[in-house]
């Protein structure tokens, strides 16, 4: 694959071009890549020592270029073609624990099949980074996009991002790799992007030079190794109860410290290419009356709604976690305390219980604020569902009620 | 215009996912935003495709639905009658169709009121590629009835995807069909 076109000079080459002297001159590609396109050039770049995959819609393409990369000789990384998710995330367990970087990608079924050794990654403490193409689980099939994959695993001790777009999803997978091998950190992270609607568009990213991307990640030296014959340790023991009880503890601190380490990452992120994520976005909040609050690729049809509202008058606003585990609540807080009215819009539904796993989460957040405002909840876009411009718009309108339910669906045919 | 939209009609096989890609890597040739993305369904030869495209001078936030485009265009003139191509479109939309009809018979048969463009980009492709394709001529004939991209552009990045799979002569067939239907589209009213 050759993707030749134009090379970005941006402020931060200038900084570095003037700091050194006689650099060699980063070369940044701006493209048309889909989701998995970028993704995979991130993981090209990164090389990881393994790659051990199934693949499974929408994310296949991952892994058929980064198995092309790998045959046209521009990646070394050992890539494992699993029977199934269970055993690809097992493979990946074995690599991590043997001290490699290890990386992978998947959705729906194929995240639910690896559920079992989702949580042996985590709680062995191996930072194996997972690109996840969200997709909605069966029954009945269906591959279009909605969030109830990776919601479904968001106890499983992974760190989550959701990015909005193919550059976010690009520049997620970079930075993963630093915040999961954080010696505070040393946990899985799980790099989600909206099925199809990233997965399979094409827009502009920049995809920053190879040499860049190695000198942010660095190598990686596992802190323990089975391969260390030197340093025995053992991985995958029984664990009674004089025991487990703290090695849980353990990775809530880990999940704890991944908050302070996220936030580094994503400045020093900042700093050298330009672009800084944070832990949320905060679009037209300052004085704002009302919010949704909303994850991925959603995020960018309200932020166009609420500029057409802004322009009526109207003190709208957006908010949008970029990190679901460990969940910024502390930000969420501030930003929402003084409003009137949010809604919190969830991509999925947990069956019986009082709203979407967002929504419980920001009321949860909300409970102790001084002020807080009145929360909604509204599950939408289940199944690849579209949510209209207007139904986006219909939802702040109803924020201005005293009448609208605490929670329903959005568009659904009763 | 913010945000121009497209929606793609054709069927699958014949090309209109490509086309939107082409579309969109001239646009960021010319250091434009863009977005270019099919609908996904059951995937079978033959059957009725939609493909979209974004293309801004500002970044483009949203992602999906497509819901009042500005540009429909047709590959497939079959689709005309059972693809519901006239649908969700507002008065600011104008129509391309690949067929041989003029453009006032073209709008009769769709029976809008909306301005309709026509170019035989079969037939062109017949003639210049030697296939029955007639994605990229329509591509040529987009850049030229939306003005959204410059002939060179559009030529220059075909030319440099088309080269990473085919054959010279293959490649210039391609670009001599999107010159000819570039300059061979038609409207009621002349095209600057």
């Amino acid at each position: 694959m050759n993707r030749e076109t134009q090379v970005l000079k941006t402020d931060a080459v200038t900084v570095e071009a003037e700091a050194a002297e006689a650099p060699p001159q980063p070369q940044r590609q701006l493209l048309a890549l889909t989701g998995n396109e970028a993704v995979a050039e991130a993981i090209r770049q990164i090389d990881p020592h393994v790659c051990a995959a199934y693949p499974i819609t929408p994310t296949t393409q991952i892994m058929q270029e980064v198995a092309q990369f790998i045959a046209d000789g521009r990646m070394r990384a050992e890539l494992v073609p699993c029977e199934s998710e269970h055993s690809a995330m097992s493979a990946c367990v074995g690599a991590g624990a043997a001290g490699a970087r290890v990386m992978t990608a998947t959705s729906a079924n194929g995240l639910a099949l690896m559920w079992e050794v989702l949580y042996i990654a985590s709680g062995m403490r191996l930072p194996i980074v997972m690109a996840v193409g969200n997709r909605a689980l069966s029954g009945p099939l269906n591959i279009h996009c909605d969030h109830s994959d990776s919601m479904g695993a968001r106890d499983s001790g992974w760190i989550q991002f959701y990015a909005e777009s193919v550059q976010e999803a690009y520049d997620n997978i970079l930075q993963a790799v630093r915040i999961g091998e954080h010696p505070d950190v040393l946990l899985p992270v799980m790099c989600c992007m909206d099925g199809f609607l990233t997965t399979h568009t094409s827009e502009n990213a920049e995809i920053l030079d190879d040499a860049e991307v190695r000198d942010f990640l660095g190598k990686y030296r596992a802190r323990y190794s089975l391969l260390d014959v030197d340093n025995p340790v053992t991985f995958g023991a029984t664990d009674l109860p004089n025991a487990y009880t703290e090695h849980k503890y353990q990775q809530v601190e880990a999940m704890k410290k991944a908050d302070a380490v996220i936030r580094a990452v994503c400045v020093e992120f900042g700093a050298k290419f330009g672009r800084e994520h944070g832990m949320l976005e905060a679009y037209c909040m300052e004085d704002a009356d009302t919010a949704i609050v909303v994850l991925s690729s959603t995020a960018g049809s309200v932020a166009d709604m609420v500029d057409t509202l802004r322009a009526e008058g109207r003190k709208v606003g957006l908010l949008r976690p970029r990190v679901f585990r460990p969940f910024p609540a502390a930000d969420v807080r501030a930003a929402l305390q003084d409003l009137t009215a949010v809604t919190v819009l969830d991509r999925s539904h947990s069956f019986g219980a009082d709203g979407g796993p967002l929504f419980t989460e920001v009321r949860t957040a909300l409970f102790d604020a001084p002020h807080r405002p009145r929360v909604l909840g509204r599950v939408y876009g289940l199944g690849g569902r579209a949510i209209t411009g207007g139904e986006i718009r219909a939802l702040y309108d109803e924020m201005e009620t005293d009448t609208a339910p605490t929670f329903r669906f959005v568009g659904v045919r009763e | 215009m913010a945000i121009l939209e497209f929606r793609w009609h054709a069927r699958a096989g014949q090309g209109a996912v490509t086309a939107a890609k082409a579309l969109a890597d001239a646009a960021l040739l010319e250091g434009k935003h863009v977005q270019a993305f099919p609908d996904y369904g059951p995937e079978r030869m033959g059957a009725p495709i939609r493909a979209y495209n974004r293309i801004a001078t500002k970044p483009i936030r949203r992602h999906g639905l497509v819901e009042n485009p500005q540009v429909v265009i047709v590959v497939d003139p079959t689709l005309v009658f059972s693809a519901r191509v006239i649908d969700d479109v507002d008065d600011d939309v104008v129509f391309l169709i690949n067929t041989t009809k003029s453009p006032a018979d073209a709008r009769q048969a769709l029976g809008v009121d909306q301005p309709v463009f026509t170019v035989d980009a079969t037939q062109i492709a017949q003639e210049e590629i030697g296939l029955r394709k007639p994605n990229t001529p329509m591509l040529g004939a987009a850049a030229k009835v939306s003005g959204v991209v410059q002939l060179e552009a559009l030529l220059s990045a075909t030319e440099k995807s088309f080269s990473e799979k085919f054959k010279r002569k293959v490649v210039d067939g391609n670009l001599e069909a999107i010159r000819r239907a570039y300059n061979e589209v038609r409207g009621e009213a002349a095209l600057e």
